[in-house]
């Protein structure tokens, strides 16, 4: 059997109290193996990004367990899961969310560069390793508001990758990029994939960028239904 | 946290115009605070070398002390009335003694034994009371600065020799090199010479004053020895309360500082002191709300990416840090402004040695350039606090989601 990289048993996520509670998640359970390539399903306010939150580290569920590595993310302060989040974790969100103040190369080293304390050699000679595997060897220095969308989500992808991270979350990753680049970053992103075992979990209303996936996770009413 | 600070450096720098203005109001407002500072330091070190400068900072001035009565007890109840005498001249036996321990205590600049008394001088038909002055020889100018007052002759005192002020010179139609009477309270009298003519500026000092050496006043007064008071000078004349105290502790003289006759002057510069103070804290509080505003300011403008940052993995502390680097930034880069400005202003006004009441007496060593920047950079930073925890309160999914 793979071994889980991540395991999720009745997770609840509540908002606001009293006749204004909503119930997003509803006892929630999820198990993702190492290497995993997954698509996660679900209409809008089926809690999908809610569980994205939640498996990075963003958000504490209401109850219901959270492991990932064998560590309990529902127990942990706030200083740990921002650690955590840092080692083990990346994010692409639909709108790149780009340091508009810093280079495409600044973006992508800064997951290493917080931890550090500092810029380092290697973090540089990384960062641009990542940038030239995105096509975007050419556009290292650019201000990062001088990029296209679909440069933007690429450098958004290298800066995810950046701490190596067992998990990458990605939330409508292609949702604001033309056809093109759509298929151009879940390329990228299957090949990642495969060449570095990284898990990646993508939360997208597109069925055919969910068919690249190996797996599909459906989710509704807060739970998972397929 | 290098990073830290590299991130703070380039949120200034990426909005240039703001960050300008806001470093040119610290710096406005650092400018105030030293301008303020040498303003009030040196308006109180002219007011104090105006009224101060020529007085003594501490004066042991000898004291009669009536007789013990001696009373039969047996006697009963007895009314007694005591005059006290008119004649008996008091003076301080142990002068010389004391003297040279004085002179050793620490800021002591000068000690002057002086006999002092009264007499009136006599030309022709002319007479004209004074008050008489001996000093020693070779330490005319240790108290008053008579060197630089006389305005014709030699400051130079000798046996036979007198130096008179200029109304009384003019009163009497004297010269340097005339030859006058001077008859004493205690009725000893002297023909001396008119070796010096000074103006100090006060009438009353110039027309009532002859000063004489120390013996010729002994022979005068009719003081065998001893002399009738000391006057100290201080380095520092603010300490001369703390010199006066060590003084009696040390020789049991009764020694006064200026300050007690000076007291108004004292409230006077206290007020004034206050006065400072109080426009340099405003001063120093327009710069704490100009930096906390404009950096709660950044905070709101910037909420999405410091949920960015937090998503990364970067740290509440790593937050804090970003934004009390910018408050600190802008103190020091402000600060330095300010007081490169207050500087170069401050080279317009004469030295502190040339003040005269026509200009400002400015002194640009009491601007407290240092404090000013140090003040500055600390208020700055702490100013930054409040922004700097809001920021690092930001809820990263909601401002992600922003």
């Amino acid at each position: 059997m793979t071994e889980a990289l991540l395991q999720v048993e009745g997770l609840v996520k509540t908002f606001g109290a009293g006749e204004a509670e909503t119930r997003v998640l509803r006892g929630l359970s999820l198990r993702m193996d190492k290497g995993e390539l997954s698509a996660l399903l679900g209409p809008s306010g089926s809690g999908k990004s809610t569980l994205l939150t939640i498996l990075g580290t963003l958000m504490q569920p209401t109850s219901g367990s959270h492991m990932m590595l064998g560590v309990d993310l529902t127990t942990a302060n706030d200083r740990a899961l921002t650690d955590f989040r840092n080692r083990h974790i990346g994010f692409v969100f639909q709108f790149h969310n780009l340091l508009p103040d810093f280079t495409a190369l600044e973006n992508v080293i800064f997951p290493t560069a917080v931890r550090e304390g500092r810029e380092t050699a290697a973090a540089r000679a990384r960062g641009r390793d990542l940038l030239s595997r995105m096509g975007l060897a050419d556009r290292v220095d650019f201000p990062s508001t001088n990029l296209s969308g679909g440069q933007k989500q690429r450098v958004a992808v290298a800066r995810a990758l950046m701490n190596s991270p067992e998990l990458v979350l990605a939330d409508e990753p292609t949702g604001n990029l033309d056809r093109a680049s759509a298929i151009q970053v879940m390329e990228l992103i299957g090949q990642i994939n495969r060449d570095e075992g990284t898990t990646f979990l993508i939360s997208t209303h597109d069925e055919k960028i969910a068919a690249t996936c190996c797996r599909q996770i459906v989710v509704g009413e807060g739970v998972v239904t397929g | 946290m290098l990073y830290a600070l590299k991130i703070a450096f380039r949120y200034l720098l990426s909005s240039k115009a703001q960050s300008a203005l806001l470093v040119l109001g610290v710096a406005l407002g650092v400018f105030i605070f030293i301008f303020m500072s040498a303003l009030i330091g040196g308006l109180a070190n002219f007011i104090l070398a105006s009224i101060a400068g020529d007085l003594s900072h501490v004066s042991i001035v000898a004291e009669v002390e009536d007789p013990v009565l001696l009373l039969d007890q047996n006697l009963g109840h007895i009314l007694l009335a005591q005059e006290k005498s008119a004649l008996r001249q008091a003076f301080l036996r142990d002068a010389a003694i004391y003297v040279p321990m004085i002179a050793a205590l620490p800021g002591v600049v000068a000690v002057s034994p002086q006999i002092t008394g009264s007499g009136f001088i006599t030309r022709g038909g002319q007479v004209a009371q004074v008050a008489i002055n001996g000093v020693e020889p070779g330490k005319e100018s240790a108290i008053v600065q008579l060197d630089s007052y006389i305005v014709a002759g030699s400051v130079r005192l000798g046996t036979g020799l007198t130096i008179i002020g200029q109304t009384l010179a003019d009163d009497l139609d004297l010269t340097v090199g005339d030859t006058i009477r001077l008859d004493s309270a205690q009725g000893v009298n002297a023909l001396l010479t008119v070796s010096g003519i000074y103006k100090i500026g006060q009438g009353g000092f110039d027309r009532a004053t002859a000063y004489v050496s120390l013996d010729t006043a002994r022979t005068l007064m009719a003081l065998p020895q001893g002399v009738t008071r000391i006057e100290i000078k201080l380095s520092d004349l603010m300490a001369a309360d703390a010199t006066a105290l060590r003084i009696t502790a040390i020789t049991g003289l009764k020694a006064k500082s200026w300050t007690e006759q000076g007291a108004q002057v004292m409230s006077a510069l206290q007020a004034q002191g206050q006065t400072g103070l109080l426009l340099k804290t405003f001063a120093m509080v327009s710069i704490v709300i100009g930096i906390a505003s404009s950096l709660l300011l950044s905070t709101y403008r910037r909420k999405a990416e410091i949920g960015i940052m937090r998503a990364m993995g970067a740290s509440r502390r790593f937050v804090v840090f970003v934004f009390v680097s910018q408050g600190a930034l802008v103190g020091l880069l402000g600060g330095l402004l300010g007081a490169g400005l207050g500087y170069v202003v401050l080279q317009a006004f004469p030295p502190r040695d040339a003040a005269h009441p026509s200009v400002m007496p400015i002194d640009i060593h009491e601007g407290a350039f240092g404090l000013a920047v140090l003040l500055t950079v600390t208020i700055a930073t702490l100013a930054a606090i409040l922004p700097a925890r809001a920021a690092a309160r930001v809820d990263p999914v909601t401002a992600i989601g922003q």
